[in-house]
């Protein structure tokens, strides 16, 4: 296994009025091309933190993060995020929502009319082209994490990261862009780190699950291959041995031996 | 059953803009049917109140000033004696001696041109206050304080520095107007999300860029507040201006008609500088509520 994106021995610490505080400690992961990595771990583990650090929006305070033989060290469309409370703009209709990452990459490389069939083309591929004209307060919460997703597809990223995506959704919505992204993946075969704490979520997404320690100083606890078939349907999978046991062995880790003390 | 129509949806895409095409053309809305009745319930409920409070103001005001002590013009004498420059608001009769239309007009134009350089100025450095801490901290404090010194004060210096009444004048409203623009768009570019900076750093859109699609969409609804409260200002500032500096304007009329004693002619110059005061508000109000929709509604 090749690693198209490496996280070396990472410790991010914030500083703050002179107090510090330790968030991640020697952080050490390999992912490899159209791969599906789920980061599951209580809330304030800093999986954020860990994303945001691949992301770029935030540096590390030591360690290094490789992608495909580059350091990262900011932001940058090749690593494109999926937000969790979407972050539109609202002032932008879908269509421009996705044309304005489609403009700033491609405006050199692609025509107009090119440009145009590759924002309709994402918008497509999430379906939401019929709400193309639409502002982003005139749809769902589900629609507009669906374009955000085009979005974020648009740029071409090589690694697609998102952060508790479906977290503020209801659980029918969720199951449909659960499903949206598998085919996705599907047909992209692309790269994704996705950030959550929905147990059945990381089992059915990903190929391994990166269980995390809780903070302060949160390390990767346990990580757990994923052997399940693909294309996976959920309905299925839930008499599937191999899926209950991957989700028995993640809610150990998370209820058993790393329980949340200070959860209310 | 969900994942069906999915799949076959996502192996279409290669055909997507051929798809796309047929799905986007939405119906357009109905032409709607104009309801007169309605529309005309509407204007008299706006209409007919204002008028009829303004009959009573006439007529107070027509009993209050009839006496033979009286200080100030009755309505029907200014009716009499200024009639001329409501009727016919553009005469030209060469020199000074024009309509107000004319006034009004070349006042507009000193106000359009001292708060069109506040209004890009403002926001420019509004945007700079707002982007830096370190900005904020040095210039609010003295923002705070300069904003409050009046609009006739900075006239003197403005006439000494500039040596001619026209650009003087025009100096006046900029540094009257300038003021509330900057701060609200201070304001309003801190408010600005971090998401949304996120969104920008990711796609590592340049400061120009973030400025024009991030930074001015967002704060729009803060920065035309500012603009809103500038225009009103600048129009407060350049008649004050205009009684002192002279020249064709709106605010130089009623010190000449002062001079003269020409007493109903204030009047008419008085309402002409309200209306013009109001439809300026109305048209920055309009213009924000244009720009900023969508934006508002979160």
């Amino acid at each position: 296994m090749s690693a198209y994106l490496q996280i070396d021995h990472v410790d991010k610490v914030f500083e703050r009025g002179g107090q510090r505080t330790e968030v991640l400690k020697d952080v050490t992961l390999s992912i490899a091309k159209g791969e599906i990595v789920a980061i599951i771990g209580h809330s304030g583990c800093g999986k954020s933190t860990l994303l945001n650090l691949v992301a770029g929006l935030t540096e590390v305070s030591a360690g290094g993060i490789i992608l495909e033989h580059t350091e990262v060290n900011s932001p940058g469309p090749d690593r494109s995020v999926v937000f969790q409370n979407h972050s539109l703009l609202p002032w932008l209709t879908v269509y421009e929502n996705v044309n304005l990452a489609v403009a700033k990459l491609f405006g050199r490389t692609k025509t107009a009319a090119e440009r145009h069939d590759w924002v309709m083309r994402n918008l497509d591929l999430v379906q939401m082209a019929h709400a193309k004209d639409k502002r982003p307060t005139e749809i769902s919460g589900g629609m507009k994490q669906r374009v955000g997703i085009a979005r974020a597809l648009a740029m071409e990223p090589k690694i697609l990261l998102l952060d508790e995506p479906f977290g503020a959704l209801d659980a029918l919505t969720r199951a449909h862009l659960q499903d949206a992204v598998m085919e996705i993946h599907q047909r992209l075969q692309n790269t994704m780190i996705m950030i959550t704490h929905d147990v059945d979520e990381a089992v059915l997404l990903a190929d391994r699950i990166v269980m995390m320690t809780n903070g302060p100083a949160a390390r990767i606890g346990e990580v757990l291959e994923v052997p399940l078939a693909r294309p996976r349907r959920r309905t299925e999978l839930v008499t599937d041995r191999t899926y209950l046991r991957c989700r028995e062995a993640v809610l150990k880790f998370l209820y058993e031996r790393h329980r949340f003390v200070e959860a209310a | 059953m969900t994942t069906a129509p999915l799949s076959s949806a996502i192996n279409d895409v290669d055909r997507a803009p051929a798809i796309s095409a047929a799905v986007v053309a939405f119906p357009s809305a109905l032409p709607r049917r104009i309801d007169f009745g309605r529309i005309a319930a509407s204007l008299a409920r706006t209409l007919v109140p204002p008028l009829v409070m303004l009959a009573i103001i006439l007529v107070v005001w027509q009993v209050a000033c009839s006496g033979p002590n009286a200080t100030l013009p009755p309505p029907s004498q200014v009716w009499m004696e200024s009639g001329d420059l409501i009727m016919s608001p553009f005469y030209n009769n060469g020199d000074a001696d024009v309509g107000l239309g004319w006034r009004i007009i070349s006042s507009l134009q000193r106000v359009a041109f001292g708060f069109g350089l506040a209004a890009v100025a403002g926001v420019v450095l509004g945007a700079i206050v707002g982007q830096s801490v370190w900005a904020m901290r040095g210039l609010d404090p003295i923002f705070q304080i300069l904003r409050t010194v009046p609009p006739l004060a900075w006239l003197p210096l403005s006439l000494a520095a500039f040596r001619d009444s026209h650009p003087a004048a025009i100096f006046v409203i900029f540094i009257t107007s300038i003021w509330p623009v900057i701060i609200n768009t201070a304001v309003g570019v801190r408010q600005i999300p971090d998401d949304y900076r996120n969104v920008a750093r990711i796609l590592q859109l340049n400061p120009l860029e973030f400025f024009f699609k991030i930074m001015v969409p967002s704060a729009a609804p803060y920065i035309f507040t500012g603009l809103r409260i500038g225009v009103g200002l600048s129009w407060l500032a350049i008649v004050a201006a205009e009684m002192l500096t002279g020249g064709v304007g709106i605010g130089f009329f009623i010190w000449d008609a002062w001079n003269s004693s020409h007493l109903p002619d204030i009047i008419v110059a008085l309402v002409y500088i309200g209306v013009v005061g109001f439809l300026l508000d109305r048209l920055v109000a309009g213009i924000g509520a244009f720009v900023t929709r969508g934006t508002s509604a979160k």
